[in-house]
Formats: C-alpha cells, sequence, structure tokens
C-alpha cells in the first residue's frame, strides 16, 4: 500500500432547498439520461435524485442517491428546521430498505448517482434553471492510497475463514482443471 | 411498442363497479393526436347529443396529452373533458401540476368514467391495480384536504390526486376538480364529477415512458430549455410585466396590479376604477402577498413558477395561480388579504375562481336592486366581506338561495326572473368571462370571444401582441427574431398595425387578416389541448419556445408518427371541427357565436357579421357555423356528415358554405 499526496478534482452539487420549485425536471432528466439506449424512455421512479416533496409543508429536499444500506436505521430522528419538521430521511442519500427510492422499481436493485459520467455537468445541474442545484469543482490535496482490488479483499477474507494453506490448495486444483 | 404513449385507457363503469383496460387504435393517434382531438373522438362516437349533462351516459375523461410524462419541458396537461352542465356544451377544461405525467407511468393515456356510482368513491389507480374504494369518510372533505387523506390513507406520499370539494359534490355548475397546485374549473366539470359520485382519483406510477427517436427528441427538449432561460433574461421591452416573459402571466410574483385593477371591472362587472392604484395600495398589497406567499412553486418537469403556496395565519396552506389572486378581491369591491383568504375556503370547496365571485357579487346586486330580497338571504352578515363568505357556504351547500345561483348567473337569473337576466350580462354560451368592459371593438378579440368553444378567453388568446406597439421602430424591433409565425406576412399585419388612424382598430387588420391571425392562434392552443402542453410556455405568451415549426419535430422524435407542419395543422383542423361538430349537433348555432353585448360600447355590426362569415368560410363551416360536406370530407370526417344529414342539421339549403 502507497500513500501519496495528490491533488484530485472534486465535484460537489450545491443544494439550495430555498430555491427548489419542486418541478421535478431533474428527476425526468435523470432518469431519461440513464435509460439504455440513452434518452429512449424517462421515469422518476428510476431517478438517481429525488425531491423529498411535502408541499402544503413547504418541504422541498433534493437529495441523491449513495451508498446502499442492508438495513435501514434502528432509529429515525425529526429535524426541526425553520419551523418545518423534516424526517431524517428527507437528507439521507442511502438506498435503503425503508423507502422505495433509489432502487430500480421492478428488480429493486439500488441506484446510486454519478455524476452523469461523460457530461460537462450533471444534467440535473443543467436542468435546474431556478439554481437549486449548483455545480461546483474544487480542487482538494489528499492523501491518496491506492486502493486494494476486491479479489484481495476477498481471498483474505476466505484465508481467515478457512486457513491459508487450504485456499492455495483450492486454487491449485481449480487451475488443474483446465 | 407505442412510443410517447402508453396505448391503453382505463374504463371504469361505475354504475356496475367495472373496471377494464382497453388498448387504442394507433391509427387514431395520427389523425386526432391524444388529449382534447381522441377525447372529442370519444365523446362523438359515445355522447349523442340526447344524452343530459347528468344522465349517466355522459362520460367523464381525464386525459393526458400525448407528450405527457415525456421529457418535453412544460408538458403536464390533464385534459378533462364531458358535457358542461352549464353550457350544455362540450367542455375541456384541463389542469397543469403533476397528475397527468403519473397517469402515463401507471399506464394509461386515459380514464374514461361512465354511469354513476351508487355511493361515494374514490379510484386509486396503482400501475396494473385500480380499486373502486368508498369515500364515505371523505363527504363533504375539502378537495385540498382529501388529497392529504388519501395520501396517508394509502401510504403513499407519491400518489397524485384530483380530487372534488363540497361544490362538486352539490353539483354546483361551476364546480372544480383540484389538484394541489392546479385546477381543472371551467364549464361545471366538477359537478359532473360529483354527480357520478367520485370524490378523487388518485395516481401512482412507475413505469416508464418510451420515446422513439431519444436523440433528437432530446435535442429538441434542449433547445427548448435553451430558449426559455434566453427568456427569462431578455424580457421583450414595451409590453407590460405580465406580458414580457413565459408562463401563465406570473400573478404570484408580480406586485404592480394597476392594469388589472383599473383596466378590469369590479363587482358584478361593472366598475371601473380608473384611478384606484397609489402607493398606498401598492405597499399594503406587497405586504399582503409576501406575509401569504411561502414559495413559488412549478408544475411537473416546468421550471416556470407560475404558482404560489398561500399560507396565512389561522388558515390551512393552499396553494394559487394566476388571476384568481385579484378575482375574490375585486368582485367583492375588497382588499387582496380578503381575497387570499376567501379563496382559501373557495379553493377546498372547488369552485372556479372566475365564475363563483361573479355570481356572488351578481347576487348581490340584484339585492341592491329589489330583485332579491331579505327573504332570500335570511341570516346573511351586514358587512360586505362577510357576505360574500356566507353566500359562498350557501352556494356549495345549495342551501337556499344558493341553490339557485349554484346554477351560474344565467340559469339563476332565468329562475329568479323579475328582469334579474339583465344582471347575467356578462356570459358568453351560457358561462361567466373575465370582468372586461372595453370602449372600440377589436376584430381579432370579437372572433375569438365569438367562435372560441373553450369559451374562455386566457386559453384562446396569445401569441400575437395584444395591442399595437406605438411606434413603427418599436414593431420593426419586435419583428426581427419573431421565428414563432407560421407565415412572414403576419409580421407586416403588425408592422403596420397603429394606434390610430386609418390602420387601426376596428378596421385594421382587415377581414382577412384577422382571420388569419385567430386561425393561428386557435390552432396553436388546439395543439396544446392534445400534446398535454401549457399554454404558458407555447399559445399564450408572445414568442414561445413551442411553435407550429418545431412542434410537428417534437411529434415526430416522440411518438415515431411522421409529422411536419401540414399534416399537423390537418390533423388539428379535424379535431377542432369535431369539437365544433359535437356542439353544433348539441345545437350551438351562429346566434351563439357571440360575445357579451356589452363587452365593447363600440359595436359594429356590419363588420362583425362580416367577420364570422368569413372565418366560418376559411374553417369550412356554412353562414350557421356548421361543418359543411365537404370540409368533413376532406379532414375525413365523412362519419360526422352522414349523422348530420341522418339528424337533419343542414336545414333550408344552408349547406352552401358562408358567401
Amino acid at each position: 500500500v502507497r500513500d501519496d499526496k495528490k491533488i484530485k478534482k472534486i465535484k460537489t452539487i450545491r443544494i439550495d432547498v430555498d430555491k427548489c420549485n419542486g418541478c421535478r425536471a431533474c428527476e425526468v432528466i435523470c432518469s431519461a439520461f440513464h435509460a439504455e439506449p440513452k434518452y429512449s424512455s424517462n421515469n422518476p421512479a428510476r431517478s438517481r435524485i429525488r425531491v423529498i416533496r411535502d408541499p402544503l409543508a413547504d418541504i422541498y429536499v433534493p437529495v441523491y442517491a449513495g451508498d446502499f444500506a442492508v438495513a435501514e436505521c434502528a432509529g429515525r430522528d425529526k429535524y426541526t428546521i425553520d419551523g418545518k419538521q423534516y424526517d431524517e430521511c428527507a437528507f439521507c442519500r442511502a438506498s435503503c430498505p425503508s423507502r422505495d427510492d433509489f432502487k430500480e422499481p421492478d428488480s429493486g436493485l439500488p441506484l446510486k448517482c454519478d455524476m452523469c459520467e461523460g457530461e460537462d455537468e450533471p444534467l440535473c445541474v443543467k436542468w435546474c434553471i431556478t439554481d437549486a442545484l449548483i455545480c461546483e469543482e474544487r480542487e482538494e490535496e489528499v492523501e491518496e492510497r491506492e486502493d486494494r482490488e476486491d479479489l484481495e479483499i476477498g481471498l483474505e477474507a476466505m484465508a481467515s475463514k478457512y486457513g491459508m494453506q487450504k485456499v492455495i490448495d483450492t486454487i491449485a486444483r481449480l487451475s488443474n482443471k483446465d | 411498442m407505442r412510443y410517447a404513449e402508453t396505448g391503453y385507457n382505463l374504463e371504469v363503469d361505475l354504475t356496475r363497479g367495472n373496471i377494464e383496460k382497453v388498448a387504442t387504435d394507433p391509427k387514431d393517434t395520427a389523425l386526432y393526436l391524444g388529449g382534447l382531438g381522441t377525447n372529442a373522438k370519444i365523446m362523438w362516437d359515445r355522447v349523442p347529443p340526447e344524452v343530459e349533462p347528468f344522465s349517466p351516459d355522459n362520460l367523464l375523461i381525464f386525459s393526458t396529452g400525448l407528450l405527457c410524462g415525456t421529457p418535453a419541458v412544460g408538458c403536464n396537461r390533464t385534459i378533462v373533458t364531458t358535457i358542461s352542465p352549464q353550457t350544455r356544451l362540450l367542455a375541456f377544461s384541463m389542469m397543469g401540476g403533476f397528475w397527468a405525467p403519473e397517469l402515463k407511468h401507471a399506464g394509461y393515456d386515459k380514464v374514461i368514467l361512465r354511469g354513476k356510482s351508487p355511493k361515494l368513491i374514490y379510484l386509486w389507480i396503482h400501475n396494473g391495480k385500480v380499486e373502486i374504494r368508498d369515500a364515505a369518510h371523505l363527504k363533504g372533505k375539502g378537495a385540498v384536504e382529501t388529497a392529504e387523506l388519501l395520501r396517508k390513507e394509502l401510504k403513499e406520499p407519491k400518489a397524485q390526486v384530483a380530487a372534488i370539494g363540497m361544490a362538486g359534490e352539490s353539483r354546483v355548475y361551476f364546480a372544480s376538480i383540484e389538484q394541489g397546485r392546479s385546477s381543472a374549473s371551467r364549464g361545471g366539470i366538477g359537478a359532473i364529477m360529483g354527480d357520478k359520485k367520485v370524490k378523487a382519483i388518485v395516481v401512482r406510477g412507475t413505469q416508464d415512458v418510451h420515446i422513439a427517436q431519444p436523440e433528437t427528441f432530446m435535442a429538441l427538449c434542449t433547445e427548448v430549455m435553451d430558449y426559455i432561460k434566453f427568456r427569462e433574461e431578455n424580457p421583450i421591452p414595451g409590453v407590460m410585466p405580465i406580458l414580457a416573459g413565459l408562463g401563465s402571466p406570473q400573478e404570484m410574483k408580480v406586485h404592480d396590479e394597476k392594469w388589472h385593477t383599473e383596466n378590469f371591472m369590479w363587482g358584478n362587472s361593472r366598475v371601473r376604477r380608473k384611478d384606484f392604484w397609489n402607493d398606498e395600495i401598492e405597499k399594503e398589497w406587497t405586504e399582503t402577498m409576501e406575509a401569504a406567499r411561502t414559495r413559488l412553486v412549478s408544475c411537473y418537469n416546468c421550471p416556470m413558477t407560475c404558482g404560489a403556496t398561500i399560507s396565512i395565519p389561522g388558515l390551512p396552506t393552499y396553494m394559487m395561480k394566476c388571476f384568481t389572486k385579484l378575482t375574490y378581491t375585486m368582485a367583492a369591491m375588497s382588499n387582496l388579504d380578503f381575497g387570499l383568504k376567501i379563496a382559501q375556503r373557495a379553493t377546498e370547496y372547488g369552485v372556479d375562481g372566475f365564475s363563483a365571485p361573479q355570481v356572488m357579487a351578481f347576487a348581490l346586486e340584484l339585492y341592491e336592486n329589489g330583485i332579491l330580497t331579505d327573504d332570500d338571504f335570511p341570516g346573511m352578515p351586514a358587512d360586505n366581506e362577510g357576505r360574500f363568505y356566507w353566500l359562498l357556504d350557501r352556494i356549495v351547500r345549495r342551501e337556499g338561495i344558493g341553490d339557485v345561483l349554484a346554477n351560474g348567473t344565467y340559469w339563476a337569473a332565468r329562475q329568479i326572473g323579475k328582469g334579474a337576466e339583465a344582471y347575467a350580462h356578462n356570459n358568453i354560451k351560457k358561462h361567466e368571462q373575465l370582468p372586461l368592459k372595453l370602449s372600440m371593438l377589436n376584430p381579432i378579440y370579437f372572433l375569438m370571444y365569438a367562435t372560441g368553444e373553450k369559451i374562455n378567453i386566457t386559453q384562446i388568446e396569445g401569441q400575437f401582441p395584444q395591442a399595437p406597439f406605438p411606434e413603427r421602430e418599436q414593431r420593426e424591433e419586435f419583428v426581427k427574431n419573431w421565428h414563432q409565425v407560421p407565415h412572414e406576412k403576419f409580421k407586416q399585419y403588425f408592422l403596420d398595425w397603429e394606434l390610430r388612424g386609418e390602420n387601426s382598430i376596428p378596421f385594421y387588420p382587415t377581414v382577412e387578416m384577422t382571420c388569419d391571425i385567430v386561425d393561428w392562434q386557435e390552432r396553436m392552443h388546439y395543439i396544446d389541448d392534445a400534446l398535454g402542453m401549457c399554454a404558458g410556455l407555447s399559445s399564450f405568451p408572445l414568442k414561445p419556445p413551442y411553435h407550429i415549426h418545431n412542434y410537428p419535430k417534437f411529434i415526430s422524435a416522440g411518438t415515431g408518427i411522421d409529422m411536419d407542419e401540414e399534416s399537423l395543422t390537418e390533423a388539428t383542423r379535424r379535431y377542432r371541427t369535431l369539437v365544433r361538430a359535437i356542439n353544433i349537433r348539441r345545437g350551438m348555432r351562429r346566434e351563439d357565436d357571440k360575445p357579451p353585448e356589452n363587452h365593447w360600447k363600440k359595436r359594429f355590426p356590419e363588420l362583425e357579421a362580416t367577420l364570422l362569415d368569413a372565418y366560418y368560410k376559411m374553417k369550412g363551416w356554412n353562414n350557421q357555423g356548421i361543418p359543411t360536406e365537404a370540409a368533413l370530407k376532406e379532414l375525413g370526417l365523412d362519419y360526422v356528415h352522414e349523422d348530420f344529414v341522418r339528424r337533419e342539421i343542414y336545414t333550408g339549403g344552408q349547406e352552401a358554405p358562408a358567401q
């Protein structure tokens, strides 16, 4: 494992909930961009950004899909901000069992925002002309570890469970099969 | 595979409680597009003229537009079609909001209600699962309240709800269908929903909507988005602020109400207050609006913030848009604070914000003039504002005089008698109009008011400036980047239009020019109504992002149906003619095609007759306004012609085209 000082470009989406007009154009364009082939269909239920809305309570929070969570949180808090009560989930990016957001509607497979790889800026930002979503790029000096490969991590887990020798023997046996 | 549309309608027989998913004929899409177009075809085929508005055989159709649910910006309208209890003609009121795209994603293009439920119910559409559910617990509940209760009851915060309030349940002739920030209000369609005992339709959909030519379609959408951004930064100079930008008139944003308050009429469309607006009122009304307005809000997939959330201390929150801001205020000769407060109650009751205030002002005018007396208003408060609340509460329950007033000014006047008819002075085809009384006849507006079968000027006008610009240089500047015109000649029409002199109203624009202008304006509205596009991004504002040159491309790329300007114009003519045919079959004739008698002080009967004759001829209608055999056959509407002949609609040799 090598540790290095590196300059990394980090994309941040600045979300201004006060500017959100609740139109959900971000959901529309996100789901269209990620359709296969691109733009061939759209469906906000597949979007990797969802506007958590409760119009009469004046709650509008655009949230991006983050990591998959196997289980939902044990306790969920309520936040009161400017007199408005938000469920903790209103700010949570997890694709989690507690809600339908950030999952493919038919298979249930989790979705994650990829900042629209290949585009100048995420399309949700481009389509949000009320500027509730603004994309910012900043440079940051980071200590970057070269990440180990998944296989190495997997093998290490196998070795700790079955013993290193047994793993080596099995790999040898499997490679001889050909 | 069907593109942009789903290819399925939901047929609900409320009498029997039967629900069917029915595949539609793709040929009808090419002929009538969708939305209003295919609704009109269904109404023609299935609702003959003998069917009374409150008959179980009347249909109530909730339709998405052809491009709703695609990424086409601002395409979110639900087109609700039925026979109106008030006009007894085809009503096709529309609402923006979020309902139509949700229905597309649930897998349906339309919900077609027929029959009558024996008890109050609501419809729950969740993708393939559709249920008729008991709504006894929602009886008498507000429309906004109902939507909130249903989302909680179904544990579906993302469901979209179209609901009626007490007015719809009581079959008030100007009852609306409410849907959060939007409503389908005109023509009393909420009364038909109430008559069918449907309190609400709740929809949740999570399925894909497909696009035929994805890259092309998205490039068109991006162009529209870029143009909207450009127009937001570059308002049109020389016109009043509410006409300078895109979207519905920005009533929730704009505080300067000098123009509306001084040019529109107050009370029962009677009094013009020429020096009403001053600094003090501007300050007070600005404070009222800013205190009440918590946020400017949009419809689905649209950046224009035409609506607002209104929260007044002590009252439930509601959402408002456009001109309802002033209708109650001006009908009651009161202030904005009163207008915003009573609109909250009116929205929960579900009444049309144009008709309801006028009906109440009409009742009080009859009272002041002794036609209605104290006996008709037992217990009515003495103060003006209190009276409006008192009347509203009785109308929506059809209690006492409210039962008569609930039929709108036209029918109420006839029931009351004693000369009350003269007070129902602001109607077209029995339907209350904007409170506007002007001096010199405007030929363009004359034709739009007379022949527009949506019977609501804001959904007929647009595109062409409402008045000439004073200086030629201004006009030259205006036409420079006017790419929306269907033909270059429209630029010349506008360039030569003067405020005074030979080239001014009523004789300029000439009869021929006027017909061209009105036909263009009407065509754009009819296209919007089939596609589900908001008029605020297309047919209403000056220089809109959608127009006759890019619409065919949107339809072709979206649906895969080849469409050019000519074939789109022809399809539009087809269902526009069908709308007229439905109304002709229900008895509408030339004598009904007229504005309120006192709309203009200076009238020109000969010119008006010439205008109607010429416009009818251009449309392929005879001098009674009936589509001719030739016009019908040219549009492939042979079946309409056959029906007209069978019903002896053409009588006394009137089949000949207008002279």
